[in-house]
């Protein structure tokens, strides 16, 4: 015999649900009254750094169809590369970014919207940089356990061909898949559920 | 309050096996939102182990508790009362304190307050059906609220999902992000739904259930359930791609 090893299992994850906004978004599906805002909205104030960019997308399900009732949130660095959250040990982030935003599909359009900045290179484990890019996590109703993904800049082609975590994907044309694709301050990132054009998602 | 510095190492492997499947086919809508190709595996970076926290002052006096959160003038909406409470480890069984929790769930009848909901059950005038807390300095946390019903959800012709409150966690790191569902025991319904059975362990299906915890029930007033809730382990960073060591 042998001591025993005593950790615990992850708590099973199950869908969000169709009504997930009650919980997350509630002002946005009407339920109005119990929060005076909903959370993550406003991932900036008027002083925050860096250049302000928009990003918006759709995420589309095996048919092509834009869903209408999935949740988006996103995590990301500030214009240095710095993250809001005390596990940052590199130095102090931008206090008016959050770095972190939430934002349902649009009941109609299925189109999700962040109003954000830029953000700086953040170092990989082994010190090398990774291009500039936004973490997305991805709730709906059909999705048995949260998919999380990434954005990276269609702008920045030289740090994406350099990026440590880009450059592990085999099959070299889903790349494509994680680049958000440019038109003035705007950045359009649809994402693929299934088919030809299924966006990597990871287990990380 | 401890001087520890935050932890910075990356999360455990998530288990795969234990978590649900993407593709459940009983549970239909899973079929066309479930990515089919394998997901790329990777250990976590920055982006992953750092996360939003959420400070006390974002909460309202009222926020965990749905009794008064929606009254109208003082009344209590319709239903069993009852108290949630519990714990939020990680897999090392270390609390996690001042995680953002959020919950959701239908009213007494099975009603959800929603523009997109169409069941016939009625809408509780004094009930709205959210709530959020934060987690204290043993990852401890309780709200109250009514005991939710079943309701029957359009997947096969005699689907019903059993009484179930919504959970949306946030750790300390974003990779830890978690939503999930809790259940009641002795609820038979519990073993008939397709979206538990996309959790294939069943073991697993034992973890969302929460015990009646009669100890914690205020006699004359409410009824307890206890939901301890386990986020993704962090790595201690001893030794961690170091060759001096720490």
């Amino acid at each position: 015999m042998t001591q025993p090893l005593t950790y615990f299992k992850e708590t099973p994850s199950q869908t969000a649900g169709p009504y997930v906004h009650i919980g997350c978004t509630p002002n946005f599906s009407g339920l109005e009254g119990v929060f005076p805002a909903d959370l993550g909205t406003k991932m900036l104030s008027g002083e925050a750094e860096g250049k302000r960019i928009i990003i918006r997308g759709r995420v589309l399900d095996g048919t092509g169809a834009p869903i209408k009732d999935a949740l988006v949130e996103i995590w990301q660095a500030d214009a240095k590369g710095l993250y809001n959250s005390p596990t940052e040990h590199r130095g102090q982030a931008d206090p008016n970014f959050t770095g972190w935003g939430r934002c349902p599909s649009d009941m109609t359009s299925g189109e999700f919207v962040f109003e954000t900045i830029k953000p700086g290179q953040v170092p990989f484990k082994d010190g090398r940089l990774m291009a500039p890019h936004v973490t997305l996590w991805i709730v709906a109703r059909g999705i048995n356990i949260g998919l999380q993904t990434r954005m990276y800049f269609s702008d920045e082609e030289k740090a994406n061909a350099d990026d440590p975590i880009l450059v592990r994907i085999e099959h070299r044309h889903r790349v494509s898949t994680l680049i958000g694709t440019k038109s003035g301050d705007e950045y359009t990132f649809d994402i693929h559920l299934q088919g030809d054009n299924e966006t990597v998602f990871f287990d990380i | 309050m401890s001087n520890q510095k935050p932890e910075t190492g990356a999360f455990f492997q998530r288990d795969r096996n234990w978590q649900p499947d993407a593709y459940t086919p009983k549970y239909k809508t899973s079929i066309l939102r479930s990515p089919q190709k394998p997901l790329l595996s990777l250990d976590g970076t920055l982006s992953e182990i750092t996360g939003p926290v959420f400070g006390h002052n974002i909460l309202g006096e009222l926020d965990n508790d749905l009794l008064l959160n929606f009254s109208k003038d003082g009344q209590t909406p319709v239903g069993e009362r009852i108290v949630v409470h519990g714990r939020v480890l990680d897999e090392r069984g270390v609390p996690v304190k001042g995680a953002l929790i959020e919950f959701w769930q239908a009213n007494a009848g099975g009603r959800y307050r929603h523009k997109k909901e169409t069941y016939l059950a009625p809408l509780d005038p004094n009930f709205g059906g959210c709530g959020r807390t934060i987690t204290d300095e043993n990852g401890g946390y309780c709200f109250r609220t009514v005991k939710p019903g079943a309701y029957p959800w359009p997947n096969g012709v005699n689907d019903w999902r059993p009484a179930h409150i919504h959970f949306s966690l946030f750790g300390h790191g974003f990779s830890q992000r978690l939503i999930t569902q809790m259940y009641f025991e002795g609820d038979p319904l519990i073993w008939m739904c397709p979206i538990v059975q996309s959790i294939g362990d069943k073991d697993a299906i034992n973890q969302l259930i929460a015990p009646l915890d009669m100890a914690s029930a205020i006699p004359m007033d409410s009824l307890a359930y206890k939901f301890d809730i386990i986020l993704r382990g962090r790595r201690s960073t001893l030794f961690e791609n170091r060759r001096e060591g720490n």
